[in-house]
């Protein structure tokens, strides 16, 4: 009975789609002959094709409205693969193990070129786990990101170009710059909420793009600086196979501090701050959280991974310039943390992994990737906003003897 | 003896509208003072006003903590207030849902600890220290309303009366010589408005914590409340004991209604 119903609406959007299309598919102009053509095919195809999605789509609603329900009576629910992979050691350990192994082998097994895609996707996998540092946990939405990005690229281009200094002392002082940049814009700008916040950071990561571009005399312009070094090793010389594979377990060492320094982050002090503050943010200031401040230190700590990130972007690539830092590549970084699921860790990688690898592997599609990619946006938000991956909130066990002891850390 | 919170003449206008006229009231030591009067009287933004989310326009609030010294506290920022000791909960439950039941009242003892970003990316020994001293007081506050049980959960998992006490567990972690109570029994039943009694009586005589109380269960104020201030299109149209409340003509009329046994 219910079938049939949803069949016949289904069927309805498909008419309703021939007959809107129909204008632009169906009819075409022979200018020449002075005939129309009318292709009737391209109805049909338009018809079955709405009919299908429609379909598909209801069946999908009907299975999230389902089972939501199910998955009330919280705590004895059996865990799905997942979850237990994620929360039980005796999963979790194999599994990191495994990774570990894959990871140390990986430049050793595959070309230079996949190599350097795994270096953008770890790139980008700490990118996001800065972002979400902002976004996840803190709940400012920032649109902005790549200024910061660049700010760290810029650092390491130019103390180069002019005063000859090297990727390692780069680093910490590109963190800084950013971070330092991350303060300025924060004073103004961390009063306003939600939208009002989402603007003014886009319009930051906006104005330092012009300015890169535009500023010749201190950026050098849209035609970039180049000729930076790759990240030295002791004086060593190295070839691109070489460098490229150095980099990438610089990549994994920088990606592996940054998931430590981000999960102790997130079971401090502060942490829980941020997440109150998200949640509630006059219910945390009245328990005795400085807003200012805790959104200043996300803010500047945020930035300062971009920052990082910036300084090895400029080191991977040899060259910079202000076409790399484009809006774009703020909303890209944003979708990761989005798609992931906001404010795990896992999600975000998994995210990040997820949009760096697959426009890569399916170049066939290239020409539609935009296309895809708000597709896949649309049908994440619409079955599953909390992202591919929800954070896991950290449990506490709590001994008689009065002494108190921390339960296990979930994995995240 | 110097009363522990003195507002002198408080008055807040939102445009042309007054919404506090000249209210004055002081609360004593361990003393639960009952705000009453009509929706719309003025009682949460009576709140609002103290605890620093608006700034007042005219008129002062001093606190005197006691052991410290007697100090205005007008216009200082929301967190500021708790710092100085006064903690609150809301009308309409705040609670931060996606949080455990024990991370929530965690979050109440940040203005009473201090580890940093350093303290927690090192994670040395002051902060494991300060950390464990934080859960297991949140642990012990938690006891004390009942939820002990529920640590593990997360917030929005909770009952409604159950969300109700753990706004009041919070709110007494942040360690408050007064606490303030937006309309704490609404929405319960009797019986849980008895526990919720009991559970005020229980921290204002093992914490030596005051209580402002904003609340529309007559029966509850009237057992409890050691006096009762009653409001009414902003200004203070009442001040006594529950019995003298209940016997005032004035009260029973913009209040109570003609059946003053309510």
């Amino acid at each position: 009975m219910k079938w049939t119903g949803e069949i016949r609406k289904s069927f309805a959007i498909a008419c309703w789609f021939m007959f809107l299309t129909f204008p632009i598919l169906v009819i075409r102009v022979n200018t020449i002959e002075k005939v129309i053509d009318w292709r009737w095919p391209n109805m049909l195809y338009i018809g079955a094709g709405s009919f299908a999605v429609s379909l598909l789509w209801r069946y999908l609603m009907g299975r999230t409205a389902g089972g939501s329900k199910p998955a009330a009576p919280e705590g004895d629910a059996p865990a799905t693969p997942l979850q237990r992979l994620r929360e039980d050691p005796k999963f979790t350990r194999p599994a990191l193990l495994l990774l570990a192994v894959a990871a140390l082998a990986y430049p050793f097994w595959v070309s230079t070129y996949q190599v350097n895609i795994m270096v953008t996707a770890l790139m980008y996998v700490v990118l996001g786990l800065g972002l979400n540092i902002v976004v996840g946990q803190a709940g400012l939405l920032h649109l902005g990101y790549a200024a910061f990005y660049a700010s760290g690229a810029y650092t390491y281009a130019l103390l180069n170009h002019h005063f000859g200094i090297g990727f390692w002392t780069a680093l910490p002082l590109g963190g800084l710059v950013a971070m330092l940049l991350g303060i300025l814009l924060g004073f103004p700008v961390l009063r306003l909420r939600g939208d009002y916040l989402a603007i003014v950071t886009l319009g930051f990561g906006e104005i330092v793009r012009l300015v890169l571009e535009n500023w010749n005399a201190f950026s050098f312009g849209p035609s970039g600086i180049s000729g930076i070094p790759r990240p030295g090793f002791f004086g060593v010389e190295m070839n691109l196979q070489y460098a490229t594979i150095y980099l990438y377990f610089l990549m994994i060492a920088l990606c592996l501090f940054t998931v430590f320094v981000v999960r102790r982050l997130q079971d401090s002090r502060i942490g829980r701050a941020w997440i109150a503050l998200r949640e509630d943010e006059i219910a945390c200031q009245a328990m005795g959280v400085d807003k200012t401040r805790a959104k200043m230190t996300a803010f500047a700590l945020g930035s300062t991974w971009a920052g990082l990130v910036g300084v090895i972007f400029a080191a991977k690539t040899t060259f910079v310039n202000p076409a790399s830092f484009t809006f774009l590549e703020s909303a890209m970084i944003l979708s990761m943390v989005v798609l992931g699921g906001m404010g795990s860790i896992l999600g975000v990688a998994l995210g990040a992994f997820v949009l760096v690898l697959l426009p890569e592997y399916l170049r066939v599609f290239s020409d539609y990737r935009m296309l895809l990619f708000g597709l896949i946006m649309v049908i994440m938000m619409v079955f599953r906003p909390q992202g591919m991956v929800s954070g896991i909130r950290r449990t506490y066990e709590y001994r008689e003897n009065e002494s108190v002891e921390h339960g296990t850390a979930a994995g995240r | 003896m110097e009363p522990l919170l003195d507002v002198k003449n408080l008055t807040m206008d939102f445009g042309g509208l007054r919404a506090l006229d000249r209210i004055s009231l002081d609360l004593r030591e361990s003393e639960i003072l009952a705000l009453i009067g009509p929706n719309g009287a003025g009682k949460t933004t009576f709140f609002n006003c103290i605890t620093g989310i608006y700034v007042p326009t005219a008129g002062d609030i001093f606190i005197a903590p006691p052991g410290k010294k007697r100090e205005r506290i007008n216009g200082l920022a929301v967190h500021r207030v708790t710092e100085r000791g006064l903690a609150r909960t809301f009308q309409n439950i705040r609670l931060f849902p996606d949080m455990t039941v024990l991370e929530n009242v965690m979050v109440a003892r940040h203005c009473r600890s201090r580890a940093g970003v350093l303290g927690a990316v090192f994670r040395d020994r002051n902060t494991r220290r300060e950390e464990a001293a934080i859960v297991g007081r949140s642990y012990e506050i938690l006891r004390t309303v009942g939820l002990s049980e529920a640590v593990n959960l997360l917030a929005r998992n909770l009952p409604y009366g159950a969300q109700r006490r753990l706004e009041i567990a919070r709110a007494v972690a942040t360690d408050p010589f007064i606490l303030l109570l937006d309309e704490p029994a609404a929405g319960m039943n009797p019986r849980e408005t008895d526990e919720l009694e009991a559970l005020i009586l229980r921290i204002r005589d093992a914490m030596k914590i005051a209580v402002l109380l904003i609340e529309h269960d007559m029966r509850m104020v009237m057992s409890i409340s050691s006096r009762i201030v009653v409001l009414d299109y902003g200004q203070k149209i009442a001040a006594g004991t529950a019995a003298e409340i209940r016997k005032d003509p004035v009260v029973v009329k913009a209040y109570l209604g003609e059946d003053s046994d309510a």
